[in-house]
């Protein structure tokens, strides 16, 4: 059996790791809630530029944008959006996997993919597995502003325009609650799938449509990217709360189980010592 | 006089909401004026300066692009960046400013980042020029 002061060391050390986790479970809760807010603020944003790109790209039949019609696929483009550090439970495991299965399922060649990591976690697991990684970026803050992003959603969005690849999936954890968060795969580039609910205006065009979807689109796609980048820096959180409340939880059941066979084995002692005393004193009569 | 609701928006969230007289200004294919009432339109802009006139006082705000979208009683303006006169950071303005003119001192012509240069270099002097209100 553990010594007494074996398990009193285990004890202190297991409460100052939940002391810890408890920390970094507030600091996520805060930082979730903040981030909530980012994707909120972004919301109207959003809306607006989806609903004047629906009412152009669906509204005037006749205009045609590279970025609108879908081409032969010779290279498929992945956005994988990851945190930069674990500690966040399946978080990361969850969307690399997916990834990586629907990779192995759709390419037998590494020619017939690249792909752009966001955040630290996804960059080395795609680089470990020697896959083709042609853009990345690593340590986006926790509450991003656009102009972070913006170099790498402008370079994302001109690849598909040069035709590094021709089409872009973007795969990331979409924010449900604080406690449930799903993998989400969304195609991303030709923009086909445009829709508004709002009621659709006919607009003037200044100087032509075909020279304003020229701008809008581009501007568009860099503001799904964004998007998807913010409802993931939420669940990343959301994910990072969770874990460390399992683990602070954990550290507790571990903390009370530990001195339970402390005060067994100090009790066992002094049974002991008494049993001495008395074994001593009978030998003396 | 009637007046026209226009806002601002950015990703980083709304940066100005107000209702104006007159907005003005400068879409690719030149200055625009927009006042209550106006046909509904879409037009990309140039890195500039927005003017909006409410009684005798005119706001600024300096947009880096971006697009503009008017309905008879609204106008929207979507940029990926857009500050207020008196929220923009001058300094960080001039310094961007020299910064890109010294990139643009090195580089040759013709190439991607002389073009990048060159459009951070005209958001700096618009930023510098929309907070002196140079307009």
């Amino acid at each position: 059996m553990a010594s007494l002061r074996d398990i009193k060391n285990r004890i202190t050390s297991t409460k100052k790791t939940s002391q810890i986790t408890k920390a970094m479970q507030m600091v996520s809760a805060a930082k979730m809630n903040k981030a909530e807010m980012n994707a909120k603020s972004f919301v109207p944003y959003m809306e607006k530029i989806q609903e004047v790109t629906a009412s152009i790209a669906l509204g005037s039949k006749d205009v045609s944008h590279p970025m609108l019609t879908s081409r032969p696929v010779k290279k498929t483009g992945y956005l994988v959006i990851t945190s930069d550090r674990g500690l966040a439970g399946a978080y990361n495991s969850n969307v690399l996997r997916n990834v990586y299965q629907t990779i192995q399922k759709r390419h037998k060649s590494p020619d017939e993919y690249a792909i752009i990591a966001i955040g630290r976690v996804g960059r080395d697991f795609f680089r470990k597995r020697n896959m083709n990684v042609i853009l990345d970026i690593v340590a986006v803050a926790d509450q991003p502003a656009f102009a972070e992003i913006k170099d790498i959603a402008s370079k994302t969005v001109g690849m598909f325009a040069d035709e590094t690849f021709d089409e872009l999936y973007m795969y990331y954890s979409h924010y449900v609650s604080a406690i449930q968060q799903d993998v989400t795969e969304k195609k991303l580039l030709p923009l086909t799938d445009i829709s508004s609910s709002k009621k659709l205006t006919s607009y003037e065009f200044e100087p032509s449509a075909e020279e304003i979807l020229k701008v809008l689109l581009p501007q568009y796609a860099e503001s799904l990217i964004y998007g998807a980048l913010l409802d993931s820096k939420a669940s990343e959180h959301a994910a990072r709360m969770t874990a460390m409340q399992n683990a602070t939880d954990n550290a507790k059941e571990l903390i009370n189980s530990l001195s339970l066979s402390y005060n067994r084995a100090r009790q066992a002692a002094i049974t002991q010592e008494i049993t001495e005393i008395v074994g001593g004193a009978a030998a003396l009569e | 006089m009637k007046t026209i609701k226009v806002s601002v928006v950015t990703p980083d969230g709304p940066v100005y909401e107000s209702d104006v007289e007159m907005v003005s200004t400068k879409a690719q294919s030149g200055e625009l004026g927009i006042l209550p009432g106006h046909i509904p339109m879409v037009a990309p802009l140039q890195i500039g300066a927005v003017r909006l006139k409410n009684g005798g006082k005119t706001d600024f705000v300096a947009v880096s692009g971006g697009f503009l979208e008017v309905r008879p009683e609204q106008v929207t303006i979507l940029a990926q960046s857009a500050e207020q006169a008196d929220e923009i950071d001058v300094e960080r303005a001039v310094r961007a400013k020299q910064r890109a003119e010294q990139r643009l001192n090195e580089q040759k012509r013709e190439n991607i980042d002389f073009r990048r240069a060159e459009l951070a270099l005209q958001r700096a002097i618009n930023r510098i020029e929309v907070s002196e209100r140079k307009f």
